[in-house]
């Protein structure tokens, strides 16, 4: 005998089936018709309202879906997913295009013209780095270079080979080929790049005059997040004091990450951005768990927009050790100060209920003598500088050079051990 | 005259040393001494070797950290008291010795030693004066 999972379903009546049909129909009519300007707007060209449809035979009354409508969305990107699963964001044509005007503005803002040469060293791919600088480097008509990362001595070839003059990566990859460029014998003056643009990671201040140093360059901070179409929601000016938002499209706030009460200007606290004029992922006061504050004044650059601090790092990057704050970026600022690379690690476990905090630093041939005593007394200083910073006393383990992983995107910066 | 040694930053892990063997090994570098100073977390391998040139590029191509120190070099009989004269010159010197450490090989019957002192330069003056003289990388080969 035929089984059925369920008979009265599967083996309803024609008369029964097309009462559910319609029934269901009209509520889904009404549905769109309420919720999804889309639908409503098709169906008011059709000269078609909710009240037309009655049953199953008003069906014919309403508009067809093409494969087109659903190509409205031209683009997605997604999240490199560091913090978890991948957020997939979908661009229509003029998000893509805003978002292209949103990174002409920074590249523009950093001195590009015409004339320049823009070696895009961003992922390309998923990431919306490549795909955001490469789109607004076409639009201010730059020549565009979209080298991608990763092969660094052929990174330092094409720039000289090229005459790059700008140049798009993450913050540790421009030290990274700083760090390269020297290994090789080569100085700021055997490259012709003038200014670079860096971000998609939280970077010290610190870490900007070293990169501006090795390069020879202007290092300029982009800030952006996939969710709210990728870089450029901020950029830095000629003043480098802060990252303007792109307030024709972005309206930021700041506010208390604990009781999401708003904040006023100048007050420090998270970034929670609404995107007023992208079609496909509006985002309505998206909290972007970056810790940062705004200000109004005017700037020496003469644009209006509103300027953000540079985020000391995302909340998620947050790390709570011993009940004390501890951003990675702050951990960097001292590393700098103290004469050490910005390469380092930060291990975190828990060990009898104790958290242990120790930070691994590559010994640097400058730092490097004969003397035990010496060393010992400047990883001391450096140990001093960490807990005048933070707050708690790291475990500082010098290692050898080269140990720490090289991020030619992101740099793994934190391990986070402890099982919370 | 003084002679060039070389230091190594080593991190204090299993086969770390190993690592460095390993690079001298493969460019026929001849380790004429060693000493090893350690912390806790790191260490420094002090070598003489018998080509310091091309030791220092092969240890800046494989990614060691080094660096090149003058150190003295002297003899002495390998009987009691032998050192502690020697000593006693450094002391009338007032030479200020950082480390030091011991090898044998060479001349049968000699211990040899390194001396890493404050200001190398004004310590050989003050020896020589006192009518001793530091060993040359020759002096100190194999016999």
């Amino acid at each position: 005998m035929e089984r059925y999972y369920q008979p009265e379903i599967e083996c309803a009546s024609r008369d029964d089936i097309e009462r559910w049909q319609s029934e269901r129909l009209v509520n889904q009519v009404r549905r769109v018709w309420e919720n999804v300007p889309y639908y409503r707007k098709k169906m008011e060209e059709k000269g078609v309202t909710p009240e037309d449809i009655r049953s199953v035979e008003d069906l014919k009354k309403l508009p067809f879906l093409s494969k087109a409508d659903l190509r409205d969305c031209v683009r997605i990107h997604s999240t490199s997913g560091t913090t978890g699963k991948r957020v997939v964001a979908f661009y229509t044509q003029h998000d893509i295009d805003l978002w292209e005007d949103c990174c002409a503005r920074a590249l523009t803002a950093a001195g590009a013209t015409k004339e320049d040469v823009v070696q895009v060293s961003y992922g390309y791919g998923l990431f919306t780095g490549g795909a955001g600088l490469d789109g607004g480097s076409h639009k201010v008509g730059c020549l565009t270079v979209p080298m991608s990362s990763g092969n660094t001595d052929r990174q330092i070839m094409f720039i000289r080979d090229l005459n790059a003059t700008i140049i798009c990566c993450t913050p540790s990859y421009a030290a990274y080929l700083g760090e390269r460029m020297k290994e090789l014998g080569l100085g700021p003056d055997d490259i012709p790049l003038k200014a670079g643009i860096f971000g998609a990671e939280a970077w010290s201040e610190e870490m900007r005059q070293d990169i501006q140093k090795t390069l020879g360059i202007k290092a300029y901070d982009i800030y952006g997040l996939t969710e709210l179409s990728g870089p450029g929601v901020s950029f830095e000016c000629s003043a480098q004091a802060g990252m303007h938002i792109n307030e024709d499209h972005f309206i930021p706030e700041i506010i208390d990450p604990d009781t999401g009460e708003v904040l006023p200007e100048g007050a420090q606290g998270e970034l929670v951005i609404t995107a007023v004029n992208k079609e496909a992922f509006p985002m309505i006061r998206y909290r972007t768990k970056d810790i940062c504050s705004l200000t109004y004044e005017k700037c020496p650059c003469g644009r209006t927009h509103v300027r953000m601090t540079k985020p000391k790092g995302r909340s998620d990057d947050m790390l709570i050790i011993r009940g004390v704050n501890v951003f990675p970026s702050q951990i960097e600022t001292v590393l700098l100060n103290h004469g050490y690379a910005a390469n380092y690690q930060i291990l975190v476990d828990r060990v009898n209920n104790t958290d242990t905090f120790e930070i691994l630093v590559e010994m640097t041939p400058e730092m490097f003598t004969d003397s035990i005593g010496k060393i010992q007394e400047l990883q001391k200083t450096l140990s001093m500088g960490l807990v005048s910073m933070l707050g708690i006393r790291p475990k500082v383990t010098l290692v050898a050079p080269k140990t720490i992983a090289r991020s030619e995107g992101k740099a793994v910066r934190v391990i986070d051990k402890r099982k919370i | 005259m003084s002679i060039k040694q070389l230091s190594v930053f080593l991190e204090n892990r299993p086969g770390k040393l190993y690592d460095l063997t390993a690079l001298l090994a493969a460019h026929g570098i001849d380790m004429r001494a060693l000493s090893i100073a350690e912390a806790t977390d790191f260490g420094i391998a002090r070598i003489i070797v018998n080509d310091v040139d091309r030791c220092a590029l092969a240890l800046r191509e494989g990614q060691f950290i080094a660096q090149l120190s003058d150190v003295l070099a002297f003899a002495v009989p390998d009987e009691p008291g032998g050192l502690h004269n020697l000593l006693k010159e450094f002391n009338d010197a007032r030479v200020n010795i950082e480390y030091m450490y011991a090898f044998l090989g060479g001349e049968p019957g000699r211990a040899y030693m390194i001396f890493r002192v404050t200001d190398t330069a004004k310590a050989e003056k003050a020896l020589t004066e006192r009518g001793l003289k530091s060993l040359s990388l020759g002096e100190i080969e194999k016999g």
